[in-house]
């Protein structure tokens, strides 16, 4: 299929990119399916093929979107009257997060290879299967122009992570899956019922489509069943991204299970929802009605402070590296809840919140990475349990700094810059008590951080006792070092630092790109 | 009360079983105990967003949205012209008119195009089998996972798994 | 206590802001809600599902020409879901590499009547329900065009004539006929088959999905009719995933993973 598809003329090609984003992906899955049973051996490279070929498409659409505007793909060529058919769309807000789930996902297969040495290797298919289905569903959600088929490719992507973070993973992690599918089920019916009420209202489930109904019928927009299908479309994405005070399930989903899971979940189902929650307001509601009464915008605003400073103070108090990680996940997710709620009249917030989308995927990505490589390799998986591990791994340390000063905020890294423009959103919309927690949530990272640069660099113990296993979670025991390529972990540590650190550099370029469709909003309707 | 029968509850009757039905399953499935009554719960909890859907695409008086095939390509009429007496007679009766003067509609393609009245929407139930087919697969996943709790902590109950939860926390 | 405190005032809230949302809507029936008619200015889509569906797709039953073309896309991702579904339970459930417990503990019988005598009745019911619910399986996912029915529902009802044997007799003589490794590749070939029918419109330089360019090759007349008949192809493409993974479901289920003897 991918030799058709290359073999084919390049002007068709443009043409298709967005099917073929999605196709590639899911014919890997089939044919590791179908042949990998047989032959583990055939399973990574195929996933790495498809991955790469996704990644070329991915940097292909955004080259295509930033020369020619925005991509629009019918599917089945269903395209008058709008609405009949599903509409797939590619513009400046989503082309740079396909790029990075393309990156993530092609990193962190990479960092997934050893787990063919592992004991169920009998899996192994299954979970590139998985693998490769998530990567399906979360390329599927940003390109989706359908309200319904969002829904659809939310469950594949629910479905597939699931099944990811339950298997092989330990008695604790066992309950954390079983809350998660829970969680996961409920929000996505939230978010499908949000959508009953909309069509319920427009008669429509084209998001354009929806948004030309509601700006142009106030009577329609103004109605309480508009305003409920809003609020029900929000929760439930609230619920899937882990938002204060609906974050319960992620900590202990995400600690206790694989590694390799952790390190593609971690840094995109959170940040992939975050996306849907804007392109909600931006292309469905549209940002003058979502804004129309500020008391909505404060009051989301100071749950988003609230989640900033709950996420920071819980990580403090964990002992365990990876649970602590994912505390400072839903005090990212304040960071970029609040950001895109800040209405502050040039969107510096909304655009400080799209770019820390990519930075935080960075940056979880790093910290998650080496938080695996520690655990796997050492089998530290408490932070009194890494010291002197700095003096041993120095690659994976270097690469654990970098995230963790880019968790904090220092220049050139990308988390200062997203910290800036958020800033900059807060203080223009006069929000000070987001300033203020974004500033407390830093300075709290830096005492975390530090505290773990000194027991990894300073301390003296020798790292001995780390190989012990621990008996709650079989699935991780550190294997003999002569099994494991280093290089499998480190060489996606490493290139993720490097990202961090361009994205940084390259911030006002990627700004600019961002900007390109928020400068542009009040023609977003009338552009079909 | 029987003002509020008639104004409030009759004309959205569905609407207020499924609001119901879903709050049955949002209870059990945060305030049981047992982790398969949770699940029992959140299979109502989805059962009663497909009850919503398809109350959405109900018509009066209207019939599934099946066109009769007569076996000749061009004639094809609704279910519901066939003699289905009900609000829409007069627009079933101008369809039926037109249909006689239209011979086989190949001059007057509309006259073989049904009124949308008297067809329910099918949009919903296109909808909603996905949503049932994503039920099924969530509950299927759901049920594994609880095969595997019970494989783990030999036991059902939320409160004791969540004690042993405790206890391996001390331990460790 | 603390969650059933905690789940009466989630359901208050919740039930009460539904509640709040139910007085603004159309009433239930009304041919001419915004769902049914559409919005003043624009007519809902579901119309023009109903009026012009069978000049596009020459298939009479609506909802199987909205379900496997207009949004056919969401139809493919569907059974996506219920691949993945199958491969995540296979992935937390699945035993695997025990050899010592492969032996199954109890003694197996063959066919259906041998071994215990109450089992006759059981066993020639079933061989004779069997293939009559499978011929009917075959009938709805084949006739979906024109009575309700399709992929999803016929492929239900095939994995059933499966589940029955496994009920019947035991697990393992369900999976001599449906084994593990074949049901596997069954999924996958479904889901081969509903994207290959799009890939191939790509190929034929058209949209995914957009089966009336494969009217060259189906050799029909028109383009409806391709559309139609590639409709019945996917659909028989979801039945292979459907009926495959819902045995599989079963399977895994019913054995603990370990996919001997069940229940």
């Amino acid at each position: 299929m991918k030799s058709w598809n290359k073999s084919k003329p390049a002007i068709l090609m443009a043409d298709q990119l967005p099917a073929i984003l999605v196709l590639a992906p899911l014919f890997g899955a089939m044919i590791i399916g179908l042949a990998g049973t047989k032959d583990h051996k055939i399973c990574f490279p195929i996933t790495l093929a498809s991955l790469l070929v996704t990644l070329v498409v991915a940097v292909a659409a955004a080259h295509q979107v930033f020369e020619h505007g925005p991509i629009d793909y019918f599917v089945g060529g269903w395209k008058e009257p709008i609405g009949i058919g599903i509409h797939l769309h590619i513009d400046s807000l989503n082309v740079l997060l396909l790029c990075a789930i393309a990156v993530v996902a092609v990193l962190v297969s990479f960092f997934s290879i050893r787990r063919i040495g592992d004991k169920n290797t009998e899996k192994t298919p299954h979970f590139y299967t998985l693998y490769l289905l998530l990567c399906v569903g979360l390329f599927g959600i940003t390109i989706a122009g359908d309200a319904f088929n969002l829904f659809v490719l939310i469950e594949v992507s629910s479905l597939t992570s699931y099944g990811l973070i339950a298997m092989g993973s330990s008695k604790r992690g066992a309950f954390a899956a079983f809350n998660y599918v829970l969680m996961g089920t409920v929000g996505a019916s939230f978010y499908l019922l949000g959508v009953g009420y909309l069509y319920l209202k427009t008669g429509t489930l084209n998001m354009v489509n929806i948004r030309d109904i509601l700006s142009t019928q106030p009577e329609i927009a103004a109605s309480r069943a508009v305003s409920i299908a809003f609020l029900f479309i929000l929760v439930g994405i609230w619920i899937k991204m882990a938002f204060f005070p609906l974050y319960g399930w992620l900590p202990n989903a995400y600690s206790y299970c694989p590694s390799s899971s952790a390190c593609l979940l971690a840094p995109l189902m959170t940040k992939v929802s975050v996306y849907v929650m804007i392109r909600v307001m931006v292309s469905v509601f549209g940002l003058e009605w979502v804004f129309a009464s500020p008391g909505w915008s404060n009051l989301v605003v100071w749950l988003a402070v609230i989640a900033i400073v709950a996420g920071s103070v819980l990580a403090m108090a964990q002992r365990e590296i990876k649970k602590m990680l994912c505390y400072l996940i839903v005090a990212e997710v304040g960071y970029m809840v609040g950001g895109a709620w800040l209405a502050d009249e040039g969107l510096w917030g909304l655009t400080g919140a799209l770019y820390h989308i990519l930075a935080d995927a960075a940056m979880t990505l790093c910290l998650f990475l080496a938080a695996g490589i520690f655990a796997k390799r050492f089998g530290a998986k408490k932070i009194t349990e890494l010291e002197g591990l700095f003096k041993e791994a120095p690659w994976t340390a270097v690469g654990f700094v970098v995230g963790a000063l880019a968790m904090i905020g220092v220049p050139p890294t990308c988390g200062f810059f997203s910290k800036f423009y958020l800033i900059r959103g807060g203080i223009d919309a006069g929000h000070w008590e987001y300033v203020v927690a974004l500033l407390l949530s830093s300075l709290i990272n830096a005492v975390l951080f530090f505290r773990i640069f000194e027991i990894a660099y300073f301390g003296n113990k020798p790292a001995e006792g780390h190989a012990h296993a621990h008996d709650d979670e079989p699935a991780e025991t550190a294997l003999p070092s002569s099994e494991i390529p280093t290089w499998t972990g480190v060489f996606p540590l490493l290139v993720t630092a490097a990202i961090i650190i361009l994205l940084g550099i390259f911030n006002g370029e990627i700004v600019a790109m961002i900007r390109v469709v928020l400068e542009d909003l009040p023609n977003l309707a009338s552009r079909l | 009360m029987s003002e509020f029968v008639e104004t409030v509850l009759r004309p959205h009757f569905n609407f207020w079983v499924y609001v119901i039905l879903m709050m049955i399953g949002l209870w059990a499935l945060i305030a049981k105990n047992n982790l398969i009554k949770k699940l029992i719960g959140l299979s109502i909890f989805q059962t009663a967003i497909i009850l919503f859907y398809v109350s959405m695409g109900v018509k009066e008086n209207a019939n599934i949205p099946i066109l009769d095939h007569h076996g000749h390509e061009e004639h094809v009429v609704a279910h519901a012209e066939d003699g289905h007496a009900g609000a829409h007679d007069k627009k079933a009766h101008v369809e039926k008119s037109d249909h006689a003067t239209g011979s086989h509609g190949e001059s007057h393609p509309d006259a073989t195009s049904p009124d949308p009245d008297t067809m329910a929407n099918p949009l919903p139930h296109v909808l909603m089998l996905t949503a049932i087919v994503v039920g099924v697969a969530t509950l299927g996943v759901a049920l594994s996972i609880v095969q595997m709790i019970f494989r783990e902590y030999g036991s059902l109950e939320e409160d004791e798994i969540l004690e042993q939860v405790k206890a391996g926390n001390s331990d460790g | 206590m603390l969650s059933k405190v905690f789940a009466t005032i989630a359901v208050v809230i919740t039930g009460g802001i539904l509640l709040y949302g139910v007085s603004d809507f159309p009433g239930f029936g009304d041919p001419h809600s915004p769902a049914n008619a559409g919005v003043p200015g624009q007519a809902s889509i579901s119309q023009y599902f109903i009026t012009e569906s069978y000049g596009d797709t020459k298939v009479p039953n609506i909802v199987t020409s909205v379900l496997a073309d207009y949004r056919g896309y969401d139809t493919m991702f569907e059974t996506v879901v219920i691949f993945a579904a199958g491969m995540a339970i296979f992935a937390i459930l699945r035993v695997v590499g025990d050899d010592s417990e492969r032996k199954p503990r109890r003694k197996q019988e063959s066919s259906f009547t041998n071994g215990d005598h109450s089992r006759i009745i059981i066993g020639t019911t079933c061989r004779l329900l069997v293939p009559v619910i499978q011929l009917f399986a075959l009938y709805v996912i084949a006739h979906g065009h024109h009575s309700p029915g399709g992929g999803f529902q016929g492929g239900v009802i095939l994995a059933a004539s499966f589940i029955i044997i496994a009920l019947a007799e035991n697990l393992n003589s369900a999976l001599k006929r449906l084994s593990e490794t074949n049901y596997l590749k069954i999924a996958c070939i479904g889901i081969l088959i509903y994207a290959g029918f799009g890939v191939m419109c790509q190929v034929l330089e058209s949209d995914f999905l957009d089966y009336g360019v494969l009217q060259p090759i189906l050799m029909t007349d028109g383009p409806e009719m391709a559309r139609s008949h590639s409709m019945l192809g996917v659909e028989i493409g979801v039945a292979f995933t459907v009926t495959a993974i819902m045995f599989a479901i079963y399977a895994n289920l019913s054995s603990r993973g370990l996919l001997r003897d069940g229940l």
